[in-house]
């Protein structure tokens, strides 16, 4: 007999060994710089997930994490010429902590409250990125961010960069999956159903609330580091209200809670407007058709969509075989 | 008169008349909200189409100022009604952040299809009557400014005798304080929230076309102009509707002289400055009474 955890690592190991793999096939530089930015997204897809679909709580700020992480690395290492990694791990600690600060009193908030205040945070955080021009560079960006470096070997080519992206991701990805299993999935879970039933059997929803927000800030600050030294160019505009909602599609349409879906979801709008890129301009009506028609059909996302879907073919299968007998 | 004052003073009143203009939108979420809890995020795009519209009407079709205002407004109203009908009643009863993901969808798809009718430029509409400026004590202003608080004024005065003493504003108010017993009585609710959408359409698009001559319009104005409509009614609280007026033309007024003597640049950032702080300390908002969490 199959554990659920054991099928869950068997699961994990295939899609990791999968991925791994994948560079051999996709030899196209092209490709695998698509890969890499599919890598990133799933990282702060998951991140956002974990806010979302384990919590039940919205954020449509959560591009400011991303940008937070992207602009203290380029900053710290163009301007002050710090390691790139101690940089990346206190631009994680940064945005920790500022997701933690604000997280009190915005996790207070609920619903649609709280969607509107984390839009307010994120474009807050956007206008300055904008204007404090002296050190962002402002709306022209900021460039030549190093690569990062181990030794000999130095992340400029797209090989260099999937791999540091995908094990990264990876990691992040094992961790959500066995954070769903703990007890904090659970308090989590409880939390997302109800609120107060939650309170009632003793969980700080709140402090919860909180601790969740700044582990997923922290992801999400992480990605924003990898992304600066990966494109070694960033400009305001990817950190924008516009890529908040991008994301919170990705988790949608991924499936609220699910870890693969939220790769899924990631691939899918990361791949998709290279597709419409012929439509110019198409991709935002798509985008927004998207939300509304997972939203209503699929609630629960592609993946559980589609689970439901192929249940219903087999079990009309079963019932004409039944027939036929 | 001073050249300080007379500054002091058009920022006053670009203040006002930015004001008066979140003042309406915020109306149209309060509208909303209160007969069906939800925020609707794609309030903001009504205000663009309000602008763009009757700007495609005026210009490009060549029909005059009158029939391009009324033709705009109702269709804005009509594309209000039919996002309710398809988007939000089959989800009645779905938990909150599904009700948000699709009116942002909803939003994201308007403001889109906008961009793909009508183009990414920037457009001036033209000022209704004119732009030489009115000198009143010594400072300017604009005829279109009057224009703003004369429909601002209009609009406050008719929805106040609407909610008040019409049937339906009567019994949309039944609804929004408790949709269950207004239907017992023998109010369509289904029909009050329809109306509710129409009504916020049709306030949000009118907003939209008396500012569009002040700031220009384009398809991607909606989503500030709804932001800012949306911390005017927090300000003001949700449930009381002189507190929204109020609310928006703090908020302009806090704005304009923001902008004018600390820094420009900041502007859009002192809206979110004070959606945040109002959000944190009083969510009830400023004029508002306390609500109490229903389980």
């Amino acid at each position: 007999m199959i554990t659920e955890e054991k099928r869950q690592i068997f699961i994990f190991l295939i899609f990791a060994l999968a991925l791994l793999a994948a560079p051999v096939f996709f030899r196209e530089s092209y490709l695998l710089t698509v890969l890499v930015f599919i890598g990133i997204h799933t990282m702060l897809a998951v991140a956002l997930n974990l806010l979302m679909g384990y919590a039940g709580q919205i954020s449509l700020g959560h591009a400011a994490f991303f940008g937070l992480g992207a602009y203290l690395s380029g900053i710290l290492t163009t301007r002050f010429g710090l390691d790139p990694w101690l940089v990346i791990i206190l631009a994680a600690l940064c945005a920790a902590v500022v997701a933690f600060v604000i997280g009190f009193p915005i996790l207070k908030l609920k619903g649609h409250y709280l969607a509107m205040a984390t839009l307010g945070f994120g474009i807050i955080i956007y206008i300055v990125f904008n204007e404090t021009v002296d050190w962002t560079g402002g709306p022209s960006g900021l460039s030549s961010i190093p690569s990062l470096q181990i030794g000999t070997i130095i992340f400029d080519s797209d090989l260099y960069n999937y791999y540091l992206v995908w094990i990264i991701t990876l990691c992040v990805m094992l961790l959500s999956i066995n954070l769903s299993q703990s007890r904090i999935g659970r308090a989590l879970r409880a939390v997302h159903d109800s609120e107060v039933a939650a309170r009632v059997m003793g969980i700080n929803a709140w402090f919860l609330k909180v601790q969740i927000f700044t582990v997923s800030a922290f992801i999400s600050a992480v990605a924003g580091s990898l992304y600066a030294h990966a494109l070694t160019f960033i400009s305001p505009a990817s950190f924008g209200f516009n890529f908040s909602v991008e994301l919170v599609t990705m988790v949608v349409v991924g499936g609220l809670g699910s870890i693969y879906g939220s790769f899924l979801g990631a691939a899918i709008l990361t791949v998709l407007p290279e597709f419409l890129r012929v439509f110019e301009d198409f991709d935002v009506v798509i985008y927004g058709l998207l939300l509304i028609i997972m939203n209503m059909f699929m609630p629960g996302g592609l993946i559980s969509g589609l689970e439901m879907l192929a249940q219903k073919v087999v079990l009309k299968i079963k019932k004409k075989r039944h027939a036929d007998a | 008169m001073d050249d300080n004052y007379r500054q002091l003073f058009q920022y006053i009143l670009s203040g006002l008349a930015n004001g008066s203009i979140y003042a309406l939108i915020g109306f149209g979420f309060a509208i909303i909200h209160n007969a069906t809890g939800i925020i609707n995020f794609a309030q903001g795009e009504f205000v663009m189409l309000g602008g763009m519209l009757t700007l495609f009407f005026l210009v490009f079709c060549g029909f005059p100022l009158a029939p391009s205002i009324i033709l705009s407004v109702l269709i804005a109203t009509l594309i209000g009604i039919s996002f309710e009908r398809l988007a939000i009643r089959p989800l009645k009863n779905a938990k909150p952040i599904r009700l948000i993901i699709i009116t942002i969808g909803a939003s994201i798809f308007i403001r889109g299809a906008a961009m793909l009718v009508w183009g990414k430029d920037t457009h001036a509409l033209p000022a209704f009557s004119g732009t030489d400026p009115l000198y009143l004590a010594g400072a300017t202003i604009m005829p279109q400014h009057l224009w703003i608080f004369g429909i601002t004024l209009l609009v406050i005065f008719f929805s106040r005798i609407f909610f008040n003493h019409s049937i339906i504003g009567k019994a949309m108010r039944a609804c929004a304080y408790n949709a269950q017993a207004a239907s017992l009585v023998g109010i369509d609710v289904k029909i009050m929230v329809m109306i509710s959408f129409a009504i916020s359409a049709a306030i949000g698009s009118l907003a939209g076309i008396i500012i569009a001559p002040l700031t220009m319009t384009s398809y991607d104005v909606g989503i500030m102009l709804g932001l800012k409509g949306f911390c005017a009614v927090i300000i003001g609280g949700m449930s009381s509707g002189l507190g929204t007026v109020m609310g928006g033309l703090l908020l302009g007024l806090l704005e304009a002289l923001g902008a004018g003597f600390i820094s420009a640049s900041y502007k859009d950032a002192i809206a979110f400055i004070i959606l945040l702080l109002i959000l944190f300390l009083r969510p009830q908002g400023l004029f508002g009474a306390k609500e109490t969490e229903r389980v």
